[in-house]
């Protein structure tokens, strides 16, 4: 057990609360370039998932993203991203929007395939035009998919940012490549804490503002997006 | 970015000269990536497959299961690892350990459905047939859930796989070895060539399972996971 106490120890150590090597400023480091990656590649994914799964035409190509998608190596991408773009944070934000687009595509295609095709009707039938029914009925039956893609991705890309360490990137992952190369297994354990700790409250915050996103009929009938999702894991 | 600038030199993408001299180093690298991720994917099945029947027998087990495994998910595989170091060392114990805590979330979720999704028809005619309890699950029950059970093998094959190449920090790695040296040797050649096998490896074997699916249950027509 002394390795526990040995990383109480470390978080208890004030010089590892301030600085430019301190908790506050890795924490503002990972957050700021997932959030970044995170949001660009939301701009770019959901737009071409909600349309595939509209249009319901090229499924196969949003099965085939996924696929390739969870096939990529994190790892790999972000070294050729370092090889290409050098030193500084546009590989890193490159890998890390490559890395977010396929869940958000897949799960927003899925969503909007699956919404009842006789609502849709009924929608026409009522008068809806094409994007009001996109955007009053389709899209909120929706949301809890596109929302579990937005969830999987952002908790995929805080992992994959812990990697961005080994090509010179900030952030807590800082604490355990440098624990690895300096063989300090405290500062390796603490930063694998706040890694994991910062992953959780991720998924948990983001779950958080699904539930809030969802409208309440049909958070009552239908099963949490958590449990429908389609799951990705490259880091 | 040319790496080699000071000898006016730049590093190819492929350097094919150099690769057809060092396939061996790439033949290894595949193998130990195979075998990593082969174990990662049996081992997780063979923890699965009680835990996801006890689920799905006790109801009240099915929640926490996923829940702690759905924690381990969470995790980053590089943090997980780290967690694990002090315990259990750099080496296969660790990897294999941090491997297959994510494989068991993936399987146990997909055979919940495959045995939810049996109808309760089928399951009043097999009792109505004289099945036991378990005689019922082993002739009737996983064989329906099968279709499920190979979509959550294929899935975590191929996350597996990519995942693999991260455990090069810790020692193994696989074709994720090679990455690395193409890190450290600043040296496109073996980064570029690892990755791109690691995304072939991982099509290669999905679609391997496909045609595997195809012969086991004829009667399902291989759905996308």
């Amino acid at each position: 057990m002394s390795v526990l106490s040995n990383v109480a120890r470390w978080f208890a150590d004030p010089t590892h609360w301030s600085g430019p090597d301190g908790i506050p400023q890795r924490l503002a480091e990972h957050v700021q370039i997932s959030a970044e990656s995170v949001a660009i590649g939301a701009l770019i994914a959901l737009p071409i998932g909600i349309a595939l799964g509209h249009y319901g035409r090229f499924g196969n190509l949003a099965i085939n993203i996924s696929n390739v998608g969870r096939a990529l190596p994190s790892f790999g991408v972000l070294v050729i991203a370092f090889q290409v773009f050098g030193l500084g944070s546009l590989p890193i934000l490159v890998a890390l929007v490559a890395l977010a687009i396929p869940p958000m595509i897949t799960n927003s295609y899925v969503g909007l395939r699956e919404v009842d095709a006789d609502v849709k009707e009924a929608a026409r039938g009522m008068g809806y035009r094409e994007l009001a029914r996109l955007g009053r009925v389709e899209f909120p039956l929706a949301v809890t998919l596109v929302m579990a893609g937005i969830r999987t991705s952002a908790v995929q890309v805080v992992a994959t940012a812990t990697l961005a360490a080994l090509i010179a990137g900030g952030g807590f992952g800082r604490y355990v490549i440098d624990g690895f190369a300096q063989q300090d297994y405290t500062k390796l354990f603490a930063g694998a804490v706040l890694v994991a700790v910062l992953a959780m409250a991720t998924e948990l915050s983001l779950s958080a503002v699904e539930r809030l996103l969802v409208p309440r009929g049909i958070r009552l009938q239908r099963t949490a997006g958590a449990q429908r999702a389609t799951t990705f894991k490259t880091a | 970015m040319a790496s080699g600038c000071f000898l006016d030199y730049v590093d190819p993408w492929v350097n094919w000269t150099w690769l057809s001299t060092h396939v061996p180093l790439f033949w290894d690298a595949l193998q130990q990536h195979i075998a990593l991720t082969a174990f990662a994917v049996i081992g997780g099945l063979v923890l699965s497959l009680p835990l996801g029947v006890a689920a799905h027998q006790w109801p009240s087990l099915r929640n926490p299961v996923l829940a702690v495994f759905g924690v381990i998910y969470t995790i980053p595989s590089l943090a997980l690892f780290a967690l694990l170091v002090p315990y259990t060392g750099l080496g296969v114990v660790t990897a294999e350990a941090g491997l297959i805590g994510y494989t068991v979330l993936i399987l146990v979720r997909n055979l919940l459905v495959g045995l939810e999704s049996v109808p309760q028809d089928v399951i009043d005619a097999a009792d109505g047939m004289g099945y036991r309890p378990f005689a019922r699950l082993v002739r009737v029950e996983l064989p329906l859930a099968l279709p499920a059970i190979f979509a959550g093998v294929r899935i975590a094959t191929v996350t597996t796989i990519g995942l693999v190449t991260i455990t090069a920090l810790i020692g193994l790695g696989g074709l994720g070895q090679l990455i690395y040296k193409g890190l450290i040797e600043n040296f496109h050649t073996p980064l570029v060539v690892a990755t791109v096998l690691s995304i072939a490896l991982a099509l290669v074997v999905d679609l391997a399972l496909i045609g595997v699916e195809r012969l086991a249950v004829p009667w399902s027509r291989g759905t996308a996971g």
